[in-house]
């Protein structure tokens, strides 16, 4: 369907837009911007008087649950969830049940996914099988399937003798390994090492958990020449690993998660079982360092690191309880919130929940750019709201951000040309 | 799952409802508490055992952990104030996801128990059930993992200003695994409160956690020089499982370094006390010479915690919503 946005301040810093204008869609592609094409019927359009149209959002991690956790959330509910918070294409980790370590388990993810149409649902294949860290998982078979990289997720390999094979192997098969660093015995804790655990009486997680890990993967990185991609970094001593290694020229890019941006050990104080999240949240400067690392580019993406949750799953005693924040709804309005507290500015902040996280999974999306697919969202940046567990639209209520005034909310987000979100309001 | 408020162990009039922990309260709740003790101190002594302060309440021993010391000195404090007791000792296993909780808590509520007095493996337990229980019931942390033992602080304080007066000028040492014990925790908040001159900790850098220091104690790794003129030593209980380990080589080379004996008290002041929450091990913290000898206020300790445990309670069911 030919379809309009019509004045509509569109954002891209893929291409350079800052402006508002007209955009124009023809089968599911940004066919121009400013004037009309010759012949373009339009057959209906959105007026955005001056809201923003942003490329739609590149969520580099976001858990579904489905196959094996449907208690918890399923990929209908989860990727509506992710179009009405402006996310077009979200990548799932390998760790459902059972494990995406067969075509078969990918198949199924795509075919779901389709079946509920909002959102573009790519799958990371699992790095070793079964995610155990023991032999190779089959990654051509799940790279022809249609993987867009590989990863052993949260279960870190403790052999590193498989760890540099199956990076040896992801080179021949020319796929991306994403990394969640962590060493398993420094990890062991349930909060961040520091004044707050210790007067809680809290298992630490110390910053080595996180650093020991990224120093060890980065000399095999050189060693082995795979291009490495360094998911949800917490630490202001790893963001340093990492500029270092860039500046060495490994190949080597890095992600962290939107609620690192916003949290801190401090906030578990009170033994908030919201807060429990692996990586940890940590110190202020930690924080800050973090912010600084997408500053400076060595971070080149904001993910949601989205981990959907059943009710009973935080209704525990602090470290009984299951790690992970529902963030899918609440990404952009807490991106957009650093960039109204000039922590960032909104180039930068667009550029890295769009253009270069598309550019790490190496695919043409995460821009406005004629030629490109329609993917786009429609931001009110002035639409206040309050997060409450109606509000959400993942079926994960556990975001540490409930109760919390946000300002600005997508009011429509399109796939392929494909109105998927409309807002209520 | 919502987050649970500091203040939550107050009333709206600033009274104790809840005894979770020492940190965050005043000098005052915890004089008054001590002063509450001293007055049930005797009680223990009389014909008849026995006060009608908590008459016709039932005090639910909610045990998630093994203990028999505790759980002991807890149900005779509440027998003591006549009140209506229940054991309840549940397996850890039984108990491995939160919901189980919830249901025992339920349960618990829908008999009317007025109190719980909670013993857990996990930090921040005692909070997590006081944010849940219905508004007329208190909740007593007897231990939750690292976290807190409020009530073996306060007998320590107690057994403390019995023998000293008071507080002011005094340097207490607190010896061994830091790390791991709810008791040290909750002693440098309450001492530090109260206001002991120096709070120090004694132990090797293995186990004493990072950031110790933002606890407000003095940390030391050398025995000696920890000890030289302090008031009051309290030896920490070594479990068997840290004894061999990342942690520590060996219970022999621990005593070595870390027990205490009689040559090496020389370095404290004349008429240095010297506590232990119990169970000792003989020969790995504590010399069996210094336990038993003239210095060791091990055995009122034990007495002082019933006294502690019925002023709590007391003051916790006497305060209103």
């Amino acid at each position: 369907m030919n379809l309009c946005i019509r004045k509509g301040h569109l954002f891209d810093p893929a291409s350079g837009l800052d402006t508002v204008s007209n955009l124009y869609i023809r089968k599911g592609e940004i066919v121009a911007i400013g004037r009309k094409p010759a012949g373009f019927e339009i057959k209906k359009q959105i007026d955005v008087n001056g809201r923003y149209v942003f490329p739609g959002l590149v969520d580099l991690s976001a858990r579904l649950r489905e196959p094996g956790e449907h208690f918890k959330a399923d990929i209908a509910s989860e990727t509506r969830a992710a179009a009405s918070g402006g996310i077009t294409t979200l990548i799932c980790p390998p760790d459902t049940t059972p494990i995406i370590d067969t075509p078969a388990v990918v198949e199924l993810i795509h075919q779901r996914s389709e079946q509920s149409g909002k959102t573009r649902v790519l799958c990371l294949g699992a790095l070793t099988h079964g995610l155990k860290g023991e032999r190779l998982a089959e990654m051509y078979s799940l790279k022809e399937a249609g993987c867009i990289g590989v990863s052993n997720a949260m279960q870190p390999i403790e052999n590193t003798e498989v760890l540099r094979r199956a990076m040896e192997y992801a080179v021949t098969c020319g796929m991306t390994v994403f990394i969640q660093p962590e060493d398993p015995w420094l990890g062991s804790g349930t909060m961040h090492e520091g004044a707050y655990s210790t007067r809680m009486g809290i298992p630490p997680i110390p910053e080595t958990a996180e650093t020991v890990a990224i120093a060890r993967d980065l000399l095999l990185i050189e060693e082995t020449g795979v291009r490495a991609h360094f998911m949800h970094l917490s630490t202001a001593r790893g963001v340093e690993l990492i500029r270092d290694a860039r500046k060495r020229g490994l190949p080597v890019t890095a992600d962290v998660s939107i609620h690192q941006l916003h949290f801190t050990d401090k906030d578990v104080e009170s033994y908030n079982s919201l807060c429990r999240v692996k990586p940890p949240f940590r110190h202020h400067s930690d924080k800050e360092r973090l912010i600084d690392g997408i500053k400076k580019g060595v971070i080149g993406a904001i993910c949601s690191d989205h981990q959907p949750l059943d009710h009973d799953a935080k209704m525990a005693p602090f470290s009984m309880t299951e790690p992970g924040v529902s963030s899918l709804d609440v990404m952009l309005p807490l991106v957009m919130k650093l960039v109204d507290d000039k922590l960032l500015d909104l180039e930068t902040a667009v550029r890295a929940i769009t253009h270069t996280p598309s550019e790490i999974l190496g695919l043409p999306l995460g821009s406005l750019a004629v030629g490109t697919s329609a993917d786009l969202c429609i931001y009110d940046p002035e639409q206040r709201w309050t997060v409450s567990e109606n509000a959400l639209t993942s079926a994960g209520k556990n975001t540490p951000t409930l109760g919390w005034q946000l300002k600005g909310k997508v009011t429509h987000t399109l796939l392929k040309g494909r109105i998927v979100h409309k807002s209520r309001i | 799952m919502t987050a649970q408020k500091p203040g939550i162990q107050l009333n709206k009039k600033g009274r104790l409802k809840h005894f979770l922990t020492t940190e965050e309260l005043s000098r005052q709740i915890l004089t008054e508490i001590l002063d509450t003790a001293e007055n049930f101190a005797g009680v223990g002594e009389r014909a008849v055992k026995k006060v009608p302060l908590l008459r016709g309440k039932t005090i639910a021993n909610l045990f998630f952990e093994p203990s028999t010391r505790t759980r002991t000195t807890f149900e005779l404090a509440a027998k003591r104030l006549s009140a209506d007791v229940l054991n309840i000792n549940i397996e850890a296993s039984a108990t491995k996801k939160g919901e189980s909780l919830l249901d025992t808590l339920q349960t618990l509520e829908s008999m009317h128990c007025d109190m719980f007095v909670v013993r857990h493996a996990n930090s921040g337990a005692a909070h997590f059930i006081a944010s849940l229980v219905a508004p007329g019931i208190r909740v007593i942390n007897a231990g939750d993992g690292r976290h807190a033992h409020p009530t073996q602080a306060m007998l320590d304080a107690f057994t403390i200003r019995r023998h000293k007066g008071g507080f002011n000028g005094l340097k207490v040492a607190i010896v061994g695994d830091i790390m791991h014990s709810r008791v040290a925790r909750s002693e440098i908040h309450a001492f530090n409160t109260l206001g002991v001159k120096e709070v120090r900790v004694i132990a090797p850098k293995t186990l004493i956690p990072a950031y110790m220091r933002a606890l407000g104690v003095k940390v030391f790794h050398d025995l000696k020089l920890g000890l030289k003129g302090v008031d009051a030593v309290i030896m920490l209980r070594l479990q068997r499982e840290r004894m061999q380990g990342p942690l520590l080589p060996s219970a022999d080379e621990f005593f070595k370094m870390y027990g205490l004996t009689e040559e090496r008290l020389k370095v404290a002041s004349p008429d240095v006390m010297v506590l232990h929450p119990g169970p000792i091990n003989r020969g790995v913290e504590i010399d069996s010479e210094v336990a038993d000898g003239p210095r060791s206020v091990i055995l009122e300790q034990v007495s002082h915690g019933i006294a502690i445990r019925m002023a709590v309670m007391s003051l916790c069911m006497g305060s209103v919503e």
